[in-house]
């Protein structure tokens, strides 16, 4: 395990982890009987700290499921996987700055906002497409009615804050 | 091809590369930001419900805590066994004519000037349907409409059987909606929606139409209404919340004591009645089973159709008495009752336990296959229980006289006179059997689990959990083919479970915050395949962004967590302070986690909930008592209430407001002499009992500040203890309102009285 000094000590903050995961992991236990629906993984993940994309969200669940998959994951074979994904800090949010240059990457002419069909574009046929309703939901937040596009700089200004 | 298009294929290629990465970091980015809403959505939910759950448990603690006061209270004089009786009197059965004298709604006068709806007797489809367009232009109907409304209700549930009957021959479909709690909207936009009620389109209203909302007495009036235009159509099942005791809670005895002041009384009189004859249940087509809360693995509807349902009165729960006077005066004097019966809790012994209602009262309460049932006591009548009352007196005078030294007098019949309730009951036997109410509450308070088996809803405090296993047998038993039930809000409105054996349907949207969760209501045609539709009554909520929606809901749960953590600051520190053995003011985010938790016993997600409720420390580390200063700011101005003071009314002010209700029994308001009686309570549930106690002596008995002494404070106490050192807490008590008692008193360990 790497050396770091913030921690206090592997011990402890292995035990801290388990902790957390637990936590999050019962919020979706419906049944209380420590599993949860695969469906619920990619958020229970997400809201640890961790932002994988889709394709390493999927890599994960490989390895959390079982040989023959259930459509339900157990907490017994989440909690090591995810203590291993906490203690190597592995998929790191994005900083605010990251975000904006990729933005600015999609608008090259750096007019400071995208129309509602560039992003509904790039958003639907690039990267890892989102779905119909992903794209509705992020319409609604970001798009200014008035100039039907979005200000990318006061959109991610304002999702942060929403965070904190 | 020459250079220039292969570097402009490049570039292309290149851009083209750069675009695709950009957009999928902004989709991760915004996964992850979804998911964290979605997290926060869940987290808020749990807030709600196990704040709810913790009331309703809340709700049960009191009224065992009354049932204990008439066991183990003596009164010194005749005004407070007075006092004890009619607390605890329920005068349910008046002969006829004291009903017809509250029914009595002809020498009431509607004023000219009422410009509100009116009503004549038999009701025609049109006043039904008047009534619901009065109130949806926020009329009011009048006292004396709604007293014959009632009272004609009254006369038609009598001849109703306890489980309705209906065909999908007559009418093409039938639609069933589920808790409604006060909602007026809901019900409105139902029939708006679904069309009003017709020989046509039947509707079955599954219990809960009070209660927590504010229009509670107008969706009585419509349902009603409704019930007596179009009887064969139009069916009603009782819920939990159709009962008096839990009314006194839970806002629809305010409601209509706020809206009819002069009249207020007798309404809520005949009301009582008017539930009791509720429906317990309706069968469609003889397959499809409607009741409210569940099913137990001991449900019987061959006895729950042939029982007289109007003696449940109400489902909160009562001790269990033996049956045989003679036999509880013996068990008593023997000293041995406390051994028998598992300890109250309350009392000092049994103050790690949860609330829970296997550990009181019933010695009867086993059954194969089941962890516990509910202990469950017969109510009784007036005239019975005024009796045992004073055979407890009695039993304690003797008890103490025995200690004292003195000759114990035995089988003297109670010379005091009865109370003229009493002495009016009727002869026969009124009370329900213990298996009859046992039945009824399972029905009216079960959940279901995904787990088989069936055990006791201790969440909840009534009725208990049911399995698949459960679900299948009874279905199997009576040739059914699901059951539909409410009694648990869900986000969609709706929920199936136990493989769609089990339909869940709650109709009031919104039902904790606005944008909380859909309402629905579910159609069932002759081929009986539920067909659901769900709504939110609410144009707001459509409107904003899921973000905005969470927010809101997620901001009222989080006010509504933050008040319960500043009720129990004192305890907060305590447990936070053993996380701090070095006294050096701080704790680990972690520690507080664990500590909220063994303090509150919510069951949150506490981590997940940690940076709404605590601002982030960089270094993991919290400065607890800062936090605990920042939660009573939060709170109201302290003036010069202390704040340990403060906190515990806020803690139990809905328990106090209950006790203060069923003492205020003319409902003006006031309370006897204008004592305005605060009371502080440290820590424990004993303190607070026994303060309790207090609050309702003085205020009663109008009795001075002496009434601090240990002789009422020992009164909650297990029979036989020494009174003095019972009382192992700090027990601030103050009483204001008449300045020569503006003196505080305090009991402790090793403290006297100062």
């Amino acid at each position: 395990m790497a050396d770091d000094k913030e921690r206090e000590g592997p011990d402890i903050t292995v035990a801290e982890f388990h902790k957390k995961i637990k936590d999050a992991f019962e919020v979706f236990d419906h049944e209380a009987n420590n599993t949860v629906d695969v469906r619920e993984i990619g958020t229970i993940i997400r809201s640890l700290g961790c932002c994988p994309s889709e394709g390493e969200l999927h890599d994960l669940i490989a390895e959390v499921e079982e040989e023959e998959p259930t459509g339900y994951i157990r907490f017994e074979k989440f909690l090591p996987v995810m203590t291993e994904v906490l203690l190597e800090r592995r998929y790191r949010p994005i900083p605010e700055d990251i975000l904006l240059r990729a933005f600015e990457v999609l608008d090259p002419s750096k007019r400071g906002f995208l129309l509602k069909e560039e992003l509904i574009k790039y958003m639907t046929e690039e990267g890892e497409p989102f779905s119909q309703e992903e794209m509705e939901e992020m319409l609604s937040a970001a798009i200014d009615p008035e100039s039907n596009s979005v200000h990318y700089k006061d959109y991610i200004a304002m999702m942060v804050i929403d965070e904190s | 091809m020459g250079s220039g298009t292969s570097t402009q294929h490049h570039f292309a290629f290149q851009n083209a590369e750069k675009a695709f990465k950009a957009a999928a970091l902004i989709q991760r980015w915004y996964r992850r930001y979804m998911a964290r809403l979605e997290m926060r959505r869940h987290c808020t939910w749990r807030i709600f419900q196990s704040i709810e759950y913790a009331g309703q448990q809340d709700q049960v603690k009191l009224h065992d805590f009354f049932s204990y006061l008439v066991d183990h209270f003596t009164p010194s004089s005749n005004h407070e066994r007075d006092f004890l009786d009619r607390m605890f009197t329920e005068d349910r059965f008046p002969q006829d004519s004291e009903m017809e004298k509250f029914g009595d709604y002809e020498s009431i006068e509607v004023p000219d000037n009422y410009t509100g709806p009116r009503l004549s007797f038999p009701l025609l489809p049109d006043h039904a349907t008047a009534l619901v367009e009065a109130f949806r232009l926020k009329q009011q109907l009048h006292a004396r409409y709604v007293l014959n409304l009632l009272h004609e209700t009254r006369k038609h549930l009598i001849q109703l059987p306890n489980i309705n009957r209906v065909s999908t021959c007559y009418s093409e479909e039938i639609t069933v909606c589920g808790d409604l709690h006060g909602q007026l909207d809901d019900l409105i936009f139902i029939f708006h929606k679904n069309g009003l009620p017709s020989p046509e389109r039947a509707y079955v209203f599954n219990g809960d139409f009070v209660d927590r909302g504010k229009d509670s007495v107008e969706i009585l009036m419509v349902l009603f209404a409704f019930m007596l235009v179009y009887p064969k159509e139009f069916h009603l099942n009782r819920g939990n919340h159709e009962d008096h005791l839990v009314n006194l809670r839970y806002g629809f005895t305010k409601e209509v004591m706020h809206k009819y002041k002069t009249h207020g009384k007798k309404i809520l009189k005949i009301l009582k009645d008017v539930f009791c004859w509720l429906p317990l249940a309706t069968l469609v087509d003889e397959k499809v089973l409607i009741l409210h809360g569940g099913v137990s693995d001991m449900t019987d509807l061959d006895l729950l159709a042939k029982l007289d349902r109007h003696k449940i009165v109400s489902t909160m729960r009562h001790k269990t008495r033996k049956e045989n006077g003679k036999q509880v005066k013996k068990e008593e004097a023997n000293q041995k009752s406390s051994a028998g019966r598992p300890t109250p809790w309350f009392l000092p012994q049994s103050r790690s336990l949860p609330a829970s209602p296997l550990r009181l009262g019933s010695l009867q309460a086993h059954r194969a296959g089941r962890s516990s049932s509910i202990p469950c006591g017969a109510p009784r009548d007036a005239k019975e229980l005024a009796r045992q009352v004073r055979r407890s007196v009695d039993l304690e005078l003797d008890r103490c006289r025995q200690q004292a030294g003195f000759p114990v007098s035995w089988g003297e019949e109670e010379a005091s006179p009865c109370t003229p309730e009493a002495d009016s009951g009727a002869q026969e036997p009124l009370e329900p059997t213990q298996e009859e109410w046992r039945q009824v509450v399972d029905i009216l308070w079960s959940d279901p689990m995904a787990q088989e088996g069936c055990k006791a809803n201790t969440v909840r405090g009534g009725g208990c959990y049911f399995g698949p296993n459960v679900t299948e047998r009874l279905l199997q038993k009576y040739n059914l083919q699901f059951l539909i039930r409410s009694h648990e809000c869900k986000p969609e409105g709706y929920e199936f479970c136990h493989s769609r054996k089990v339909l869940t349907i709650f109709s009031a949207s919104n039902y904790y915050e606005v944008g909380s969760n859909r309402g629905a209501y579910v159609k069932l045609g002759p081929a009986l395949t539920p067909y659901i539709v769900q709504y939110q009554a609410n144009k707001v909520t459509h409107m904003l962004t899921m973000r905005q929606r969470i927010s809101r809901v997620e901001e009222s749960a989080l006010r509504a967590l933050r008040e319960k953590l500043f009720a129990h600051s004192s305890d907060l520190l305590g447990e936070f302070k053993k996380h701090d053995a070095d006294k050096t003011g701080l704790i680990t985010l972690s520690d507080w986690a664990e500590a909220v938790e063994s303090v509150l016993h919510l069951g949150l997600p506490w981590r997940m909930l940690r940076p709404q409720l605590v601002n982030s420390s960089t270094d993991n580390t919290l400065e607890y008592k800062s936090w605990l200063e920042d939660l009573a700011k939060e709170q109201l101005n302290r003036e010069n209430i202390q704040s340990s003071l403060l906190e515990t009314l806020y803690r139990n002010r809905s328990n106090l407001e209950t006790i203060f209700r069923i003492i205020d029994s003319d409902h003006s308001g006031h309370m006897g002499n204008s004592f305005v009686v605060s009371v502080g309570v440290e820590h424990d549930s004993i303190c607070w009992n026994s303060c309790l106690c207090l609050v309702v002596a003085a205020a009663y008995l109008q009795v001075k500040p002496e009434l601090g002494s240990p002789g009422y404070a020992v009164r909650a106490e297990p029979s036989g203890s020494p009174p003095k050192h019972q009382v192992s807490k700090c027990v601030q008590l103050k009483l204001a309102g008449d300045s020569s008692s503006r003196e505080s008193y305090k009991y402790g360990p090793n403290e006297c009285m100062s």
